[in-house]
C-alpha cells in the first residue's frame, strides 16, 4: 500500500516519441508500469521499444518475457522496425518463451516461483535493468481461480520490489469491460502507472489512441493522444507545447513566379506556410510545381510529397508547363515522395513525413494535396495531424506549400475540410470562373499574414512557359477573364488602331491646309510686290505725263500769252487737282484690269 | 472431452495394460512452495499404484538451478517432463487431476 510520494517521482524516459512528454519524462524509474489494451493496440511494440531504446542509449540490458507469442513471433513483427533487434538479442536482449505450447497438460494449480527465479538467474547474468512481462493475461488465466491469480500478481511485485530493475512493464489484454478473466482492479492497484492502448476501426482505417490512466505521485497530460507506425516504431501525436516559440523570419522566398510575388507584396515569408484551396483541375498543382522549381532554383533542399499520384507522372506533367523537376531530382537537390492513402490512417503519414524531412532536411516543402490525409480515417485525425505538420514545418522553419482540394467553388468550404486556412499564413484561392460559355482559372489571395498582398482576382494563364497571371482587365468592376479578356484586348487594341488612324488623318488634313496657306500666302506676296512694282510704275508714269501736260499748257499759255504769271500758277494748281482725281479714277480702272489678270 | 476418449480407449483394451518399459521424468519443483510439496506427493502416489519400480525420476529444484530449468524450457512450477518412452509430455501444475496425468504419461 504505497502513498505518493512528496516529491515528484523520477523517471525514466522510454525514448518513445510523444510518450516522455506527454508523461513528463517517461515511465516511474523502478517501479511498475501497466500496459493495458485490447489484441492489436500497440501494447507489445511500447514494450519492446522502450527495452530496445533502454540498451542503445543508456545500455541497459533487459528481459523479455513473452507469455502470448513466442519469442520468434514477436522476433518476426518487430523486424519491420529499424531497431536491428537481432544483434541486440545475443547478450543485451534476453527473450524468454513463455508461451505454454498446446501440447502442455495441465493438471492442478501452478505457480510463478519458479519462473520469477529463473528470471532472477538471467537478470543477473546480463545485468538487466529492464524487464516485460508482456501478456501476462494470457497465463494468468490459465490458473483459473482469482485468488490464485491475485497470489501471483503479489508474487511478480514482490519480485519486482526485491529484484532493483529501472523499470518494469507489463501488459495485459484488458479492454476495461466488466467480463475481466484477470484481477484487473489488482494490477492496476499494484502498478505506479496505468497506459491504456486502444485500437478502433473508423472508416475502415485502424486508429490506435493511447492514454495515460494512472500515475500515482505524479502529474501527467491527460487525454487521449494518437498513436501511429513508422520504420523507426512507435509514436505518439503528444499535443504542441502550449506556447509558441517560432521565431518570424522577415526573408521572403519566391512563391514560383515574380506577378505572384508581386502579389504577395514581395514573395512568401521564410518558414510559412502557404495553402492553396481550389477544386480538382484548377492547377493546384502546377503552383506547387512551381514554388518547387523556384527554390531548387535558389539551391535549396526541397521535398515534394504527393499523394495518389506517381512523383513520376507528376514530374512529366509539370514539364508541360515548362517546369523541370527531374534534373534537380538527379542532383539530389529535390526528393520526390509519393504516397498512397487508401487505408492508411492520418498519424501514419505524419510518421512518414517526419522521416522524409528528417531524411532529406528540405527547406522547402510542398504536400500535394493534404487533403489526402483525410482520404481514410476520421476527419477528426486528419486534422489533428494537418495542424502538428504546419506546426512541425514551422518548428523546422520549413517554408511549407500545402494544397487542398474543396469541393465546393467557394473557398468558405474549406473550412469544413481540414481547417488548415486558419493556421496557414497565406491562403491562395484558385478557382474557375465560368463566364460567357467558358471557364477560366481565377487566383485570389485571401490572407497572407504579416504583408501587403493583392485583394484583386487575377487570371492564371498556362503556358508552356510555365504559369502567369494575365494583365487585369476591369469592366463593370469585375475582371475579364479568357475570351472576354482576349476581346477587350483585341477591343483595346482595335481602338488605338482607329485612334491612330484618325490622328494620322487629321494631321494630314492640317498639314495640307498649313501648305495650301501657306501657298496662298506665297502667292498673295507674289501678287503684292507685282503690285507694288507696278504702282510704282504706274505713278512715276504719271507723274511724268502730269509734269508734261502741265508744261504743255504753261506751253500754250505762254504761247496765247493770256495769263500773267502769278494767275499762270493758280491755274496749273487748279488744273493739277483735277487731273489727279480724274487720274485716281482711271488708276482703279487699272486696278480692275489688274485684278482680272490675276484671276486665272 | 479427455475423459470420454480415456473411457473409451480403455474399454478397447485390456482392463490395466503391463508396463513394461521404463518411464524416466523430470519433475521440477520450487523448493518448498505449497503447489511443488503437492506435486512430488501427488506424482510419488501415481508412480506407486501405477508404475511400481518402472521409472526414473529426477527431482530438480528451480530455486537452485534456475539456468538449468531455464534451458530446459521450464516455466512455471511444479512441471513434470516425461522424456521418455516416446511420445514426450510435459504437465504444469501439482498434478492433482490424476486421470490427466496418466494419460499425458501415456498410462491408461
Amino acid at each position: 500500500m504505497r502513498t505518493a510520494a512528496p516529491q515528484p517521482l523520477p523517471k525514466i524516459a522510454t525514448g518513445i516519441p510523444g510518450f516522455d512528454e506527454l508523461s513528463h519524462g517517461g515511465l516511474p524509474r523502478n517501479r511498475t508500469s501497466l500496459l493495458r489494451g485490447g489484441p492489436g493496440s500497440g501494447k507489445t511494440v511500447f514494450a519492446l521499444q522502450s527495452l530496445v531504446n533502454a540498451v542503445r542509449r543508456r545500455q541497459e540490458p533487459g528481459i523479455f518475457v513473452a507469455f502470448e507469442e513466442s519469442a520468434r513471433q514477436i522476433m518476426a513483427n518487430a523486424a519491420s522496425f529499424d531497431w536491428g533487434l537481432p544483434a541486440l538479442t545475443k547478450n543485451k536482449l534476453f527473450f524468454m518463451d513463455a508461451k505454454l505450447s498446446p501440447e502442455v497438460v495441465q493438471s492442478g494449480e501452478f505457480d510463478l516461483s519458479g519462473m520469477l527465479a529463473m528470471l532472477k538467474a538471467k537478470k543477473e547474468e546480463i545485468g538487466a535493468k529492464w524487464i516485460v512481462f508482456d501478456g501476462i493475461d494470457v497465463l494468468l488465466t490459465l490458473l483459473q481461480n482469482p485468488i490464485a491469480e491475485m497470489r501471483e500478481i503479489y508474487r511478480i511485485r514482490d519480485w519486482l520490489a526485491k529484484n532493483d530493475v529501472n523499470a518494469a512493464i507489463i501488459t495485459a489484454k484488458i479492454d476495461g469491460g466488466t467480463s475481466e478473466v484477470v484481477n484487473y482492479g489488482f494490477l492496476q492497484f499494484m502498478v505506479d502507472c496505468v497506459v491504456k492502448f486502444e485500437r478502433r476501426l473508423e472508416h475502415g482505417v485502424a486508429l490506435h489512441r493511447l492514454q495515460i490512466t494512472k500515475y500515482r505521485g505524479s502529474d501527467f497530460v491527460a487525454g487521449e493522444y494518437p498513436v501511429s507506425f513508422g520504420p523507426a516504431g512507435m509514436e505518439v501525436g503528444a499535443p504542441e507545447p502550449a506556447e509558441i516559440k517560432q521565431v518570424a523570419s522577415g526573408e521572403r522566398v519566391s512563391a514560383g513566379f515574380e506577378r505572384l510575388d508581386t502579389m504577395l507584396g514581395g514573395g512568401l515569408f521564410r518558414g510559412s506556410s502557404t495553402l492553396i484551396t481550389g477544386v480538382p483541375g484548377t492547377s493546384k498543382t502546377t503552383l506547387a510545381g512551381k514554388f518547387v522549381e523556384a527554390a531548387c532554383r535558389r539551391g535549396e533542399r526541397t521535398l515534394f510529397v504527393s499523394f495518389d499520384e506517381g512523383a513520376d507522372r507528376i514530374a512529366r506533367n509539370l514539364t508541360s508547363v515548362g517546369i523541370q523537376l527531374k534534373t534537380h531530382v538527379k542532383s539530389g537537390l529535390l526528393r520526390m515522395y509519393s504516397g498512397r492513402t487508401e487505408s492508411i490512417a492520418a498519424e501514419d503519414h505524419l510518421v512518414k513525413l517526419k522521416a522524409l524531412i528528417r531524411e532529406h532536411r528540405p527547406r522547402c516543402m510542398v504536400i500535394d494535396p493534404l487533403s489526402a490525409i483525410a482520404k481514410a480515417g476520421g476527419i477528426a485525425a486528419a486534422r489533428a495531424v494537418a495542424n502538428r505538420f504546419i506546426y512541425l514545418a514551422k518548428d523546422q522553419k520549413i517554408t511549407v506549400l500545402v494544397t487542398a482540394i474543396n469541393e465546393g467553388d467557394e473557398p468558405e468550404t474549406e473550412a469544413t475540410d481540414l481547417q488548415i486556412s486558419t493556421i496557414a499564413d497565406t491562403w491562395i484561392h484558385l478557382s474557375y470562373l465560368i463566364r460567357s460559355g467558358e471557364r477560366n482559372r481565377a487566383l485570389t489571395i485571401i490572407k497572407s499574414r504579416g504583408t501587403w498582398h493583392s485583394n484583386q482576382v487575377r487570371e492564371l494563364v498556362l503556358s508552356d512557359a510555365g504559369p502567369m497571371l494575365a494583365d487585369v482587365y476591369t469592366a463593370g468592376g469585375e475582371v475579364l477573364m479568357g475570351t472576354l479578356r482576349w476581346e477587350k484586348e483585341g477591343e483595346e487594341r482595335a481602338k488605338t488602331t482607329q485612334r491612330r488612324a484618325e490622328f494620322d488623318h487629321k494631321r494630314h488634313e492640317l498639314q495640307a491646309a498649313e501648305a495650301d496657306t501657306r501657298a496662298r500666302i506665297k502667292a498673295l506676296q507674289q501678287d503684292l510686290e507685282r503690285q507694288r512694282l507696278e504702282l510704282a510704275m504706274y505713278s512715276s508714269d504719271n507723274e511724268a505725263r502730269i509734269v508734261s501736260s502741265s508744261d504743255r499748257e504753261q506751253e500754250l499759255r505762254r504761247i496765247r500769252s493770256a495769263d500773267p504769271a502769278g494767275r499762270a500758277a493758280t491755274g496749273i494748281v487748279s488744273s493739277l487737282a483735277k487731273r489727279r482725281a480724274s487720274g485716281r479714277s482711271g488708276n482703279s480702272g487699272r486696278k480692275n484690269k489688274g485684278d482680272a489678270h490675276d484671276a486665272p | 472431452m479427455r475423459r470420454k476418449q480415456t473411457k473409451r480407449s480403455a474399454s478397447g483394451r485390456p482392463a490395466i495394460p503391463p508396463v513394461t518399459t521404463t518411464v524416466v521424468m523430470r519433475l521440477y519443483i520450487a523448493n518448498n512452495a505449497p503447489n511443488s510439496v503437492r506435486a512430488v506427493a501427488n506424482l510419488a502416489a501415481i508412480c506407486k499404484e501405477h508404475l511400481q519400480d518402472k521409472f526414473k525420476l529426477e527431482v530438480i529444484d528451480v530455486l537452485e538451478n534456475p539456468l538449468r530449468a531455464l534451458a530446459e524450457g521450464i516455466l512455471v512450477t511444479p512441471s513434470l517432463a516425461k522424456l521418455s518412452p516416446s511420445p514426450a509430455a510435459k504437465i504444469i501444475g501439482n498434478l492433482s487431476d490424476k486421470s490427466s496425468v496418466l494419460h499425458a504419461l501415456g498410462i491408461t
